[in-house]
């Protein structure tokens, strides 16, 4: 999320000051928006020029101004609130490779090595999900946030239980495609994929 | 205290090639106020395990004790008694008895204790209210749906005066809401001392215990170190997951 919108966000509750706007920014910052404050003023500037926001009069810059939103700042909200976010790029790339890698390499067992990707990935959900017990009742934001990222690493779990399924699969098989598997080279997977950098 | 423990637990089952190990040489302890998750791939013994630990079927070797008592040396009467009192089960296919309302399955375990109807009825309505169930509670069996049904045997699980709560996942019908649900209230017991084990294939159930174990072919492969709490995910923001992100 951009400064940008998330000042045309604050601004729609209703009109603020640029001081009152800075606060509530760095309030929020770290919970969901991990922005630099320091870019609140000269974003507020670029809104108005632009004339997604407008101020009080013409009155000196800094704290004490007054901004709100206009119309066309609100439909510049309600476009970007709907614009779909960039998700082409796969997340879990390095841990893909890695179980390619480890199930070629002599010697390395791998499920061996998907047991302490699943293990660490439980662990880490577990800190998650204690943080939302403690916390869920008092803090919605915090609690929908944390259930992304345990929905975002449940998937990840997911795909190891299947690669781990599928290997002990074709490793029963007898031999032949599955249990010799042809070397293929990493960027004519990527093109097979469909994966875009 | 240590409220469940299986000491080199193994069960096989059928005979020469037809003979299965479902466990082998299971060790497992839970102390009284935990909550250990159970995960594993099909058919690697989760719920032999756990029909085990419930007393419900014997080991073909190694010893399993409740709060101290090995079960080998129990009469039949008093594992019975254990089981009614002290356990409470949450099968995969729930067992609800079919002529008995929501409310009045929950209910049983507390009045089989001697408890009187009426407080029992009053116990039932509130945990049934927890899970989102208070106008569902004259219903029949049959007549509610899956997810309502496996709510209801949470309910009549945790009811009462447990030591031990024993469930097969317990939230498998369930979308995530109520599945979420369900473990407030198993970590509601555990808070008052409970021990618990819950078998799952999901990663965000098992999130919710002290401590996972992993189960394979049978044997504990692996299990997570206790968690370090809250405060550390806290003060250094999301951590990366392996592999997840760039
Ligand atoms: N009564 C039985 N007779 C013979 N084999 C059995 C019996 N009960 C279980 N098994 C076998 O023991 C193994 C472990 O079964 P168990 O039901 O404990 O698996 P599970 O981990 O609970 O699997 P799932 O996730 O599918 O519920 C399996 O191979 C199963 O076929
Ligand atoms: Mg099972």
């Amino acid at each position: 999320m951009s400064v940008r919108h998330a000042l045309l966000a604050l601004l729609s509750e209703g009109p603020k000051y640029g001081l009152q706007l800075r606060e509530e920014f760095e309030a929020r910052t770290g919970e969901v928006w991990p922005l630099n404050v320091g870019q609140v003023y000269t974003t507020l500037q670029r809104l108005e020029r632009d004339g997604l926001v407008e101020s009080d009069d013409a009155g000196e810059d800094g704290p004490q101004k007054g901004f709100r939103i206009t119309a066309d700042g609100a439909q510049e909200l309600a476009g970007w609130l709907r614009t779909p976010p960039d998700l082409s790029s796969p997340p879990r790339d390095e841990l893909v490779i890695k179980v390619l890698v480890a199930m070629r390499l002599p010697g390395v067992d791998v499920h061996e090595v998907v047991q302490v990707h699943r293990k660490y990935l439980v662990e880490l959900m577990q800190e998650w999900t204690r943080l939302k017990e403690d916390e869920a009742d008092y803090d919605l934001p915090l609690a929908l946030a944390v259930d992304a990222e345990l929905f975002r690493l449940d998937s990840v779990i997911r795909w190891l239980d299947s690669a781990d399924g599928r290997l002990r699969r074709a490793a029963g098989d007898p031999p032949g495609r599955a249990a010799s598997p042809v070397p293929m080279p990493m960027p004519r997977l990527r093109r097979k994929a469909g994966v875009r950098r | 205290m240590t409220a469940l423990e299986l000491r080199r637990v193994s069960k096989d089952y059928g005979e020469g090639p037809a003979e299965v190990h479902a466990l082998r040489d299971i060790d497992l302890s839970v102390e009284a106020g935990a909550l250990v998750a159970v995960m594993g791939p099909s058919g690697s013994g989760k719920s032999t395990l756990l029909t085990i630990a419930g007393s419900l079927e014997d080991p073909t070797s190694g010893e399993v004790l409740i709060g101290g008592t090995a079960l080998s040396g129990m009469s039949r009467n008093d594992k019975a008694r254990l089981r009614r009192r002290s356990i409470g089960y949450v099968f995969q296919d729930f067992n609800l008895l079919a002529g008995l309302t929501a409310a009045e399955n929950v209910a049983l375990p507390l009045e089989l204790d001697g408890i009187a109807a009426r407080k029992a009825r009053v116990t039932s309505m509130a945990t049934l209210e927890e899970l989102g169930l208070a106008d569902r509670a004259s219903r029949f069996p049959d007549e509610l749906s899956g997810g309502e049904r496996q709510r209801v045997a949470i309910a009549r699980a945790v009811v009462g005066e447990r030591r031990l709560l024993l469930t097969d996942e317990p939230t498998g019908a369930l979308d995530s809401a109520n599945g979420e649900a369900v473990m407030r209230l198993v970590r509601a017991a555990c808070k008052r001392g409970v021990a618990g084990v819950v078998v799952t294939h999901d990663a965000q159930l098992a999130s919710w215990a002290d401590r996972v174990v992993f189960l394979r072919d049978g044997r504990v492969a692996d299990q997570t170190s206790p968690p370090p709490g809250p405060e550390s995910l806290l003060a250094s923001g999301p951590r990366q997951a392996p592999g997840t992100g760039q």
